[in-house]
């Protein structure tokens, strides 16, 4: 098979010509031709922006690229990853990514890792092999991984996200630029436990409702605490009594065990609520729905017994589904509260009758059409009982699922931002990097819209070491709750460190002994105030992660009171001056967020301990145009100040 | 007009993007008819775009024999000289972009593009003139105009690392949210030809320079009798010899037209990838918004350069002199 060499092409027709005019090629041509030669690329993401930018760079002479992905490819992804076929569906993104690029790039170097980039394999050293870093994430915590690993290797990053048509693409360079996380960036969405367990206003808190208590609590692990029962009376009856309802005898006939569940959660749990006067005093009252109001006396008569549907017991659980045997066949059509319910029932039904074994096993998957089936008929009949406009099964999954929209030419944009923001990191073009954002709506007629980057922000905790401040009740408050939601969640380590002064109160690694171990254990539950090396006000933490090369200092002050709705955590982490989101990024690419990400789905939902939150899942999304952009007469860059911090902030170069 | 529902299998596949614009949108896609005419770098990326999008069908024109430069920026070629000899790159192209999603309808239609019947267009929701010379770009947008059934009409161009958009879609109703509401608006869009004859000299001055540049090179290349790429620094002398004339017309100083970005658009034939990706992309979103009649489309220039960085929205007419 002959084929041809491309890599030189801009360069080749260059020099003829100027050999004819007797003239040396362009300097900024063969600089860059060479830059681009000799550079290694490391891509992290293989999906929708990881595609488009893998194709460009090949097409632009890169011919040295490392690709990891540790996803693989789904019928969803097929409308706009377009180097995956049908075919494919199954296999590691990363690796068909590379196969399909080698087939019209065949002489370039491809190496794809179909692996977690948060692994172990890929520490500093892994990184610091690359000349620049180009992300193609969908998740906060990888990014932040990424970032500090690209610090700690001082490898230029280029980072970039995408939703529907915004997008955006930016260049962090240790020392020069601002690094990822200099701004702070919007953590998922959390609600408090008692919005989603008594007071929903939002059909959000209603799906949280569903797939997180009501999911987990019929078909989940059952040994998770559940806050399903969680009553504002608590002279209530007793738990036991409670208890006994979710348990389904053996012999149970499965209808009528679907109707008591339904009686309970949306009749006599409203019920309860409702004899709280305090919470309704400015609230609208819930009413209490029951199953003999809304359904006829029994639904075997009506639609056949499951037993009798085509699906039989060997069926591949991902293909039985409620919907078709109620005649149900659009995902976009409103139901009503009786279609809801006979949803509700059925899918229950289902579950009992054709998977009962993974009962007791089961979490919410988007994927799993008669789990999305039952979360959004209870969702809707929450709704219905709270006087909330209700969904179709479509919106429903996408918010149950954080579906995050997408279209292939966003990402087609941005990878070709990309990949010259790359080739500017390469040539050390330090002028002229830029942030660029891709608006739906012209701003001062800009659809693509370049900004300088700031400089590194002197208060961030990542790139430049400045001591956290944490405010806790040291006395109420165990060591657990402070790695699990201020470690882990908050600064995003992975594998961290905790000491106080010489003292090792707690660390994660392979090496460690038994002894060492039960230690950690201990002391994770463990007050702060009563560890060994007892944690007080005034206290100084400091908290590393070794992977990351990161190391920070957590200035500890005891407070005793925290508000349960704003700061329901029980602790509150500051202390850096939170760089101003004044440039583009805020308002122009963000939907639900206030900041530059994008592309930002949930972690999933995170359940903790005692006043923990329910995480949420994203909101339908609101696109918001671009605010205040600010532009000097003759200058030809958009500036976008916010006046108050145009003598703190200063741009690069 | 929306008709029968999406199949399931579609609603699976096209699942992200009805969320970004909706079931009714991407029913109407799969109804459109498009032309895509002179394929190179962007224009296949464009290709690649509205097939992923799932339009209905997409007709190709470009009896250009596929050589190297072809293969430059085009991923849709694989460069495998056993498999493409011979062969146009219409047609290679149209293998490939089949396989992106067997549900559109890809074929290709040959001949000269200018020499067709105003009645040929009437099969077409779309029509996309790629790298095509003045005189085609009216012919074409005349005929276009002529029929009762309103044809979008869309050039575009990419040489080194800028490019240009231009649309037109006559008189168009669009809806578009304003707040929480959507509102009803319509536009009325110039004819290539009035677009590309508005006098220079009353268009605001912070207008994108490369709208004047191309001008320049349009008259150049059908001064000479050129194609789009078939230029080299050797012709400098000549277009800054056109670009004289046109200034002096126009009635504006030399400046207007930096001699610098010309001669960027002369020597930089080859398009450059990443500008081909973000133009395509760019024309890609702009057919799927006409087509789907939702969402405030380009009006009715745009213009790309990677040495700015900058995508902006120029809006050209003769109200500037009215």
């Amino acid at each position: 098979m002959k084929s041809f060499h491309f890599s030189n092409l801009t360069n080749l027709r260059c020099i003829a010509y100027c050999s004819v005019l007797s003239l040396p090629p362009p300097m900024d041509q063969q600089q860059q031709q060479s830059a681009i030669q000799g550079a290694k690329v490391l891509m992290v993401g293989a999906g929708g922006i990881g595609c488009e930018l893998l194709k460009t760079l090949a097409l632009s002479g890169f011919h040295d690229i490392h690709i990891i992905d540790m996803d693989t490819i789904e019928v969803s992804n097929l409308n706009r990853q377009f180097l995956f076929r049908r075919s494919h569906v199954g296999q590691s993104k990363a690796k068909v990514a590379r196969d399909a690029v080698l087939r019209f790039r065949p002489h370039i170097n491809i190496r794809s890792y179909h692996a977690n980039v948060k692994n172990p394999e890929f520490d500093v050293d892994f990184f610091k092999q690359f000349d620049v870093v180009l992300n193609g994430l969908d998740n906060l915590d990888a990014r932040r991984h990424v970032n500090r690993l690209c610090l700690a290797a001082d490898v230029p990053l280029v980072e970039s996200g995408t939703t529907g048509f915004l997008g955006q693409v930016t260049v962090h360079v240790k020392g020069k630029t601002e690094c990822y996380e200099c701004q702070t960036k919007p953590t998922p969405k959390t609600y408090p436990v008692c919005t989603i367990t008594s007071t929903p206003t939002k059909f959000v808190h209603c799906i949280v409702w569903a797939k997180e208590l009501l999911f987990a609590k019929l078909f989940g692990d059952k040994n998770q605490d559940n806050d399903l029962n969680v009553r504002a009376n608590k002279a209530a009856s007793s738990s036991k009594e409670t208890e006994d309802v979710f348990e389904r005898a053996d012999d149970e006939d499965i209808e009528q065990y679907g109707r008591k569940i339904y009686d309970h959660v949306f009749g006599y749990n409203i019920e309860a609520a409702l004899s709280n006067e305090e919470t309704w005093k400015n609230r609208r009252r819930p009413r209490p729905i029951y199953s003999k109001d809304v359904l006829p006396e029994s639904l075997t008569q009506k639609n056949g017994s499951t037993q009798n549907c085509s699906a039989t017991d060997g069926d591949d659980s991902t293909t039985v589904s409620a919907m078709p045997l109620l005649g149900l066949k659009n995902p976009q059509e409103l139901w009503g509260l009786t279609q809801n319910s006979l949803v509700f029932i059925e899918a229950l039904k289902l579950f009992f009758a054709k998977r009962k074994k993974e009962i007791g096993h089961l979490t919410f998957d988007k994927d799993d059409q008669l789990a999305v089936e039952f979360v959004t008929a209870a969702a809707n009949i929450r709704a219905e009982s709270f006087g909330i406009p209700l969904h179709s099964l479509f919106e429903a999954k996408g918010i149950a699922g954080n579906i995050v929209h997408a279209v292939a030419t966003t990402n087609a944009i941005v990878a070709g931002l990309i990949v010259i923001e790359a080739i500017k990191v390469l040539k050390k073009d330090a002028d002229k990097y830029r942030m660029t954002y891709c608006l739906e709506h012209p701003s001062r007629k800009m659809l693509l819209m370049p900004v300088e980057p700031f400089e590194p922000n002197p208060s961030c905790y990542v790139c430049s070491k400045t001591p956290l401040v944490l405010e806790i009740n040291t006395q109420k408050s165990k060591l657990r709750d402070l790695v699990d939601k201020i470690v882990k969640a908050k600064l995003g380590m992975n594998l961290p460190l905790i000491m106080h002064g010489a003292s090792l109160l707690y660390e994660v690694g392979d090496d460690l002994d038994d002894i060492m171990v039960a230690n950690y254990n201990a002391n994770l539950e463990k007050s702060l105030s009563e560890l060994p090396s007892p944690v007080i006000n005034g206290s100084i933490l400091t908290v590393e992660d070794l992977q990351q090369e990161l190391s920070c200092k957590i200035n500890v002050k005891h407070r005793e009171e925290f508000d349960e709705e704003k700061e329901p955590e029980g602790m509150v982490l500051s202390g850096w001056t939170q760089s101003p989101a004044t440039n583009g990024e805020s308002a122009s690419t963000s939907n639900n967020e206030s900041a530059v990400d994008v592309t930002e789905s949930s972690s999933g939902p995170e359940i903790a301990s005692k006043k923990r939150k329910l995480s949420e899942t994203q909101p339908e999304n609101h696109k918001r145009e671009t605010e205040n952009v600010e532009s000097e007469d003759d200058d030809d860059l958009v500036e976008i100040e916010n006046p108050m911090t145009v003598s703190k902030k200063k741009r690069v170069a | 007009m929306d008709g029968e529902e999406l199949t399931e299998q579609e609603t699976a596949l096209y699942d992200r993007q009805i969320r970004v614009w909706g079931a009714n949108a991407q029913r109407r896609l799969t109804k459109s008819h498009i032309l895509v005419s002179g394929i190179k770098g962007t224009v296949a990326e464009f290709c690649k775009n509205i097939v992923l999008a799932g339009v209905g069908s997409v007709t190709l024109m470009d009896d250009s024999l596929v050589n190297e430069e072809a293969l430059n920026a085009n991923f849709l070629i694989p460069p495998d000289e056993n498999a493409y000899r011979g062969k146009t790159v219409a047609e290679i192209c149209c293998d490939s972009l089949k396989d992106f999603n067997p549900m559109v309808l890809v074929s290709v239609e040959k001949g000269d593009l200018s020499a067709r019947s105003t009645e040929f267009f009437e099969k077409f929701d779309v029509v996309v003139i790629g790298y095509g010379s003045l005189a085609t770009k009216k012919a074409v947008n005349e005929k276009c105009r002529k029929l009762s059934k309103r044809v979008a009409f869309y050039t575009v161009d990419c040489r080194d690392s800028c490019g240009e958009i231009f649309v037109d879609l006559q008189d168009y109703k669009y809806t578009k949210k304003k707040l929480e509401e959507k509102v009803e608006c319509e536009l009325n869009f110039p004819s290539f030809q009035e677009a590309v004859s508005v006098p220079w000299k009353p268009i605001p001055r912070r207008t994108a320079k490369l709208y004047f540049a191309m001008r320049v090179i349009e008259v150049f290349e059908e001064n000479e009798g050129r194609k789009h790429g078939q230029c080299s620094l050797l012709d400098l002398p000549t277009v800054l010899e056109i670009k004289k004339k046109l200034c002096e017309a126009n009635t504006v100083s030399e400046s207007h037209v930096p001699d610098s970005l010309l001669e960027r658009l002369i020597t930089g034939t080859i398009e450059f990838p990443p500008a081909c990706a973000i133009v395509g992309g760019i024309l890609a979103q702009e057919v799927i918004k006409a087509v789907s009649g939702k969402g405030e489309p380009l009006n009715n220039f745009f213009y790309y350069d990677a040495q700015d960085g900058k995508g902006v929205m120029e809006n050209i007419s003769n109200s500037f002199t009215s």
